[in-house]
């Protein structure tokens, strides 16, 4: 999945991937070059007491280490460039998709792994490729260029490095195989931590009503120990893994100055091609430990890059139409059908919806009432393709919604959702959200219709006043009507209420139906709602019970003749009827 | 002869750094609450240094062990240098064998003759070189068995030095990570204590990140520097007194770069700190962004908003690459160039020891451990400054987190508190409340009224009237700014929220699930309840209908803030929820606005029982609710303007009639 997901991303940087591996050899090839030039220094300066020839070999000590900083500083600049621009780009991949996902995919995810997985996850795919830009690269190179130069100095010492690295490499392939589990429990239970946490947020209200401080403390405090766990878990296991690679390197140190000096005593070897020697195992081994290193952070992306390909690999259950129909102009696109439409959740084994057909017109006001339960939000959710049928068909104009370009069909629709959710910002970027060059005197006029001028106006900055995310600054039959006063600013041919006056007292409901009526004389109405006195004038009310339409027709039809629909009527009315 | 050595002969390999992780990490963000600076570098810096206190000893361990860790790794080389004069003495001793005059027998030519033809000949400068070695037999090759003990001795001292490594490592993992833990604890506590009204302020996403990244980040910024910061100290220390004991002069020279690595340390740094700031903040900012279009994403997709989302997403992602490649590219500076003066360093050494060595003041074995020591005495230095440079971003997080920390709380519950006398009867009075959420305009001026225990209190009245309001002050999620508010004669301020609370039970027309199964939903409000119970308050308020239809009963986890239930069904859960908590004042705000009106019909009949002898406050919009009341309080403009039964307010002709007729009269002709 890493590899995978590195190789797409680092197409398009491939010229400066390339340019950070030259960099990167220039500057070891620098670094291995370093030590000889010491030696030289002292053999040839400090030894004979040359102070000229110091002098000389320092200066082009200087000049190589010069040109060794240039490029690890050329390397690193490009490095974290390709590196943060990677992460820029798996993080705008992330968010198309997720965009692009119907409220099937959001579901089975959910917002709050989504969140993170477009963020923290990227973060650590991210964090290996600067890594592997700014440091890693150096160890393959490193070990390369060191045991040609070992070789170079002495074949038969050499053979140490026969013994050291497979021991290092089965040192850190152990610690490394323990810590894997450990990091993949930790992605998760980081995930468990925010999720905590977000709903202690969104819950406030409700934990602090029902005095459950002490009982969110309590499972916060689990999912922290939970994290604290892992982090001390794979602590241990560095703890282990550093020390112990450490002293291999020490022995190996020793153990060549020890065998080295059995080789100069019997004249097989140079006492400075000893110490150049060690130096070169020191780089060998420095290599093997940066190698450790990046194995320590390998499988905790590797856990990140599975995440992030999930979300990517999912494809959207709501596509657009490869060869989009355009809709008629004039009013009739907003003419609304659904034909003998099923809908099941994907693995549900009954249908929400089962056998619909329904036609709502342009100009007419067609209701949906049922019980809680019954599919009414699912019913409007398959109109702006949150979803997409099962079987069966709706059309807009005549056109099966799945055949028209997405864009064009969501121009059609204007939502009031059964959640009137806000967006932070202000009444204004609320009303304009679907509406973006409506003017003030067309935002004005759709607080007016939805019964919300009078509470805007009172407001200080009137259009500019701040809104809290997801609407909490305001009341719930505020919201509901910025939430209406949204949809009515974009003017759209077809209106979809999802229960969308709950919040309203009958007043206000009453009032804000009557101002509906000249608005909406063109458009097409669908309302679901639970109050009848909501719907009582609708040109048609549609009956729905357990995902089944039960009954269409007028008020008094209905009241005539359907049971379903007088059970309704009678457990709101009969009430009255007392009164 | 030749007498090669060079600086890296004796290796002491000091501890790789762990995975550095210094870029943004991860979900939620913030508004761009914090500027765009570290606004007070020093204090942040110090108070975070401060949240190791209660790891006192822990420290005092890793710097225990840092140093016992850090005399091995220096005492090392020097030892280790020996065993190269060994070697190189073994050399010289056949050397010199091997230039005596056929003949001659080894092993009766001392050194000191040596030296003394050395100088007859002239050749002073050999001469010395020899006088400075400690042991050098003629003919005698190298001393296999001194070496060997020497070598010996090294391996002991490196491998104590990695135990006591392994050792600080392990206590540095838990200090930090109970440091992390504790600072988490302390937020989420003090969530606890922050005013509703600061939550209304704040987006989610902007508290969360604080919670998860920052501290995070200061986590990791703390295990990589804590041990890193102290041993690089402490080996700086140690080697300098190495330095000069071998020879002052030399050592002081070996500083003469340190000036130079600090200003350079210090100017990459002042222009590292500003980027690691930007970065956190547009983390934030970005994050806020990501976490409101998904969980706003319907609007967005039928809105047609995608195109803008992902035009303000591309913004900021944009903004936080180019903050987090430059904090990065400009932090990665620093390592290369401190190497370099490092470099620079290694020649004037080099050249002052050859001096030495040339004139006999220092023995080649000593020049050696010399350039070994300031070899280990810049790498630490040049480590030092990458900590101080990574630092910078670990402060830029804590100041995020410390700004909550900081936030002004919720008025302290009073000590000692008052006790409601048991049993609690539930009568509660306003007298002369008023109330403003903004100071600026007063919303209650002047409100009094009682609810008798027992009674059914309904609150009616046009849509920002101030019901939730009045609900919200006799929750005590708001306070009073004037008058009083009383349970059983009680001020409620004398009161603790937990003991006012504890008496309340709420359902809000906001339903909120957590992510566990239905019966821990339902559970929620009381600290044990047996299934049956959670049955038994299912039934009452018909969840237990549809709870039965879903495959795994009760033990249906509820996904996502309930997605996979419809907003009646998860209306309903919270009326089992409080039902089940069974409280003395129930306070019921639009409680059923999203069930159907026939399931409402029977819940209200459960509700009935479940007002019986308890105070309800209803806020609805459906006369059935309000009917029955004991008493109906009608509201406007933050006033009662009205209160009394049905049947007297529709006597009276006031606001009531007006009201009633207005919202039910079209309900009253439809049944005729």
């Amino acid at each position: 999945m890493l590899v995978r997901l590195l190789r797409e991303h680092l197409r398009p940087y491939a010229g400066t991937a390339l340019a950070v591996v030259a960099l990167q050899i220039v500057q070891v090839v620098a670094t291995l070059y370093l030590p000889s030039l010491n030696a030289d220094i002292i053999d040839k300066g400090v030894a004979a007491g040359n102070t000229h020839e110091i002098w000389r070999l320092g200066g082009i000590m200087l000049a190589v280490s010069l040109a060794q900083v240039v490029c690890a500083i050329g390397a690193v600049y490009l490095g974290s460039r390709t590196a943060m621009a990677l992460g820029r780009d798996m993080r705008a991949r992330l968010f198309d998709r997720v965009q692009a996902f119907s409220q099937q995919e959001m579901g089975s995810f959910g917002a709050p792994t989504l969140i993170t997985r477009t963020t923290n996850d990227v973060q650590q795919v991210q964090m290996v490729v600067l890594m592997t830009f700014t440091i890693m690269l150096m160890a393959p190179i490193m070990l390369v260029g060191g045991v040609i130069m070992a070789l170079r100095e002495d074949v038969a010492l050499s053979g140490v490095l026969l013994v050291v690295v497979p021991v290092l490499a089965i040192i850190v392939a152990f610690v490394v195989t323990k810590m894997v589990p450990w990091f993949r429990k930790m992605q998760g239970r980081i995930d468990a931590v925010n999720r905590v946490m977000r709903e202690q947020l969104t819950g406030v209200r409700v934990i602090r009503a029902f005095v459950r401080e002490g009982r969110e403390r309590a499972r916060f405090g689990q999912a922290n120990d939970d994290v604290y766990e892992a982090g001390v878990r794979t602590g241990m296991f560095m703890a282990v893994l550093f020390p112990l690679v450490m002293f291999v390197m020490n022995a190996t140190s020793v153990s060549v100055l020890w065998f080295g000096a059995r080789r100069i005593d019997n004249g097989q070897m140079q006492i400075g091609a000893l110490t150049a020697f060690i130096s070169y195992i020191v780089f060998i081994l420095m290599a093997v430990m940066m190698s450790s290193l990046i194995f320590v952070m390998i499988p905790r992306a590797m856990v990140a890059s599975e995440r992030i390909a999930a979300v990517v690999d999912t494809k959207p259950t709501v596509l657009p139409p490869i060869q989009p129909v355009a809709l008629p102009a004039g009013p009739e696109r907003g003419l609304l059908e659904l034909h003998g439409v099923e809908f099941r959740y994907p693995g549900a084994e009954d249908a929400v919806l089962q056998d619909i057909d329904l036609v709502a017109e342009p100009g007419r006001t067609t209701a949906i009432i049922g019980s809680t339960g019954s599919g009414k939000t699912t019913l409007v959710n398959l109109v702006p393709r949150l979803y997409d049928v099962t079987g069966g068909s709706v059309t807009v104009g005549g056109v099966d919604v799945r055949d028209v370009a997405p864009d064009e069909l969501w121009a059609l629709i204007g939502l009031v959702p059964q959640k009137p959710y806000l967006f932070s910002g202000t009444v204004r970027s609320n009303l304009q959200f679907g509406a973006p060059d409506a003017t003030d005197e067309e935002l004005w006029h759709a607080l007016e219709v939805a019964q919300a001028k009078d509470f805007v106006e009172a407001m200080e900055a009137g259009l500019d006043a701040p809104i809290a995310q997801g609407g909490t600054n305001v009341s719930g039959g505020q919201r509901q009507r910025l939430a209406i006063a949204r949809a009515i600013a974009r003017r759209p041919a077809i209106y979809l209420f999802d229960d969308s006056f709950s919040a309203l007292d009958y007043a206000t409901d009453a009032a804000l139906r009557a101002a509906l009526v000249p608005e909406t004389r063109d458009a097409t109405v669908l309302v679901v709602a639970q109050r009848v006195a909501t719907i009582r004038n609708a040109d048609r009310i549609v009956v729905l019970d357990d995902g089944k339409v039960v009954g269409v027709g007028t008020h008094a039809e209905l009241l005539e003749s359907n049971p379903t629909y007088q059970e309704i009527v009678y457990s709101q009315l009969s009430v009255e009827e007392a009164a | 002869m030749s007498a090669q050595e060079n600086g890296e002969t004796t290796p002491a390999v000091t501890p790789p750094r762990p995975p550095q992780r210094r870029g943004p990490m991860g979900p939620m963000g913030g508004m761009g609450m914090p500027g765009e600076k570290a606004k007070d570098l020093k204090g942040s810096g110090k108070r975070l240094v401060g949240l190791l206190r209660p790891e006192r000893t822990r420290l005092v361990g890793v710097f225990v062990l840092g140093v016992l860790s850090v005399a091995a790794a220096v005492v090392g080389p020097k030892i280790l240098g020996k065993g190269t004069n060994v070697i190189f003495e073994g050399l010289v001793g056949r050397m010199i064998a091997k230039q005596l005059p056929a003949g001659v027998d080894p092993s009766t030519v001392s050194i000191d003759q040596v030296i003394a033809g050395l100088r007859a000949k002239g050749q002073g400068q050999f001469a010395d070189l020899l006088a400075g070695m400690h042991d050098v037999h003629v003919g005698q090759g190298v001393d296999f068995h001194r070496l060997a003990m020497i070598l010996l001795l090294v391996l002991g001292i490196y491998a104590v030095s990695s135990v006591f490594g392994w050792l600080q490592f392990r206590l540095t993992t838990r200090m930090v990570q109970n440091t992390a833990r504790q600072l988490r604890n302390d937020v989420e506590a003090k969530l606890g204590r922050l005013p509703l009204s600061y939550f209304d302020r704040q987006p989610r996403g902007e508290l969360l990140s604080r919670v998860t990244n920052d501290i995070d980040n200061v986590a990791q910024t703390m295990q990589q520097t804590l041990s890193q910061l102290i041993t690089s100290v402490l080996t700086v220390v140690g080697v300098l007194v190495m330095m000069f004991s071998i020879s002052w002069e030399l050592a002081l020279v070996a500083l003469v770069t340190v000036p130079l690595a600090m200003v350079i340390a210090t100017a990459i740094a002042k222009r590292s700190r500003p980027q690691f700031v930007k970065q956190w903040t547009h983390t934030g900012e970005l994050n806020a962004h990501i976490e409101e279009m998904f969980t706003g994403h319907a609007l967005v997709t039928v809105f047609g908003r995608q195109r803008e989302a992902g035009k303000v997403f591309a913004e900021r992602n944009g903004k936080l690459y180019d903050a987090s490649f430059r904090a990065q590219a400009i932090s990665g500076i620093i390592q290369p160039a401190l190497g370099f003066v490092s470099n620079l360093n290694y020649l004037i050494v080099a050249v002052v020891g050859g001096l030495k060595v040339a004139s006999g003041t220092l023995t080649l074995g000593d020049v050696q451990a010399f350039i070994q020591y300031s070899r280990q005495f810049s790498q630490p230095i040049t480590q030092i400054a990458a900590m101080a440079n990574l630092l910078q971003s670990g402060v830029a997080s804590a100041e995020r987190v410390f700004e909550l920390l900081d936030a002004e709380e919720q008025s302290a519950d009073p000590v000692p508190a008052a006790k409601l006398a048991q049993p609690v009867k539930g009568r509660v009075e306003f007298e002369h409340v008023a109330f403003q959420y903004d100071p600026a305009k007063p919303l209650i001026k002047d409100l009094s009224m009682v609810a008798e225990p027992g009674h059914t209190i309904a609150i009616v009245g046009p849509t920002g009237a101030g019901k939730t309001t009045l609900v919200n002050l006799i929750m005590r999620f708001y306070e009073v700014n004037g008058g009083r508010i009383t349970l059983d004669g009680v001020d409620t301020r004398t009161l603790t929220r937990d003991e006012l609370r504890s008496q309340m039970g709420m359902v809000l027309q906001d339903t909120w699930l957590y992510e566990g199964t239905i019966a821990e939903n339902i559970a929620y409000g009381v600290d044990e309840a047996s299934r049956d119970e959670v049955v038994a308050a299912a039934t009452a308020t018909h969840v237990d209908r549809f709870v039965r239809t879903l495959p795994k009963g009760y033990d249906t986890k509820i996904d996502d803030e309930g997605g996979s239930l419809s907003a009646g069904e998860k209306q309903l859960l919270t009326i089992a929820r409080a039902f089940l908590a069974d409280p003395t004042i129930l306070i019921l705000d639009e409680a059923t606005s999203s069930v159907d009106t026939r399931t409402e019909v029977l819940v209200q009949k459960g509700m009935a029982a479940l007002r019986a002898g308890r105070t309800s406050f209803v806020i609805a919009h459906r006369l059935s609710t309000i009917r029955d009341a004991d008493l109906i309080l009608v509201m406007e403009h933050g006033d009662i303007v009205e209160q009394g039964t049905h049947a007297q307010l529709l006597e009276s002709g006031g606001a009531y009639v007006r009201l009633y007729e207005s919202q039910f009269a079209s309900a009253a002709v439809e049944e005729s």
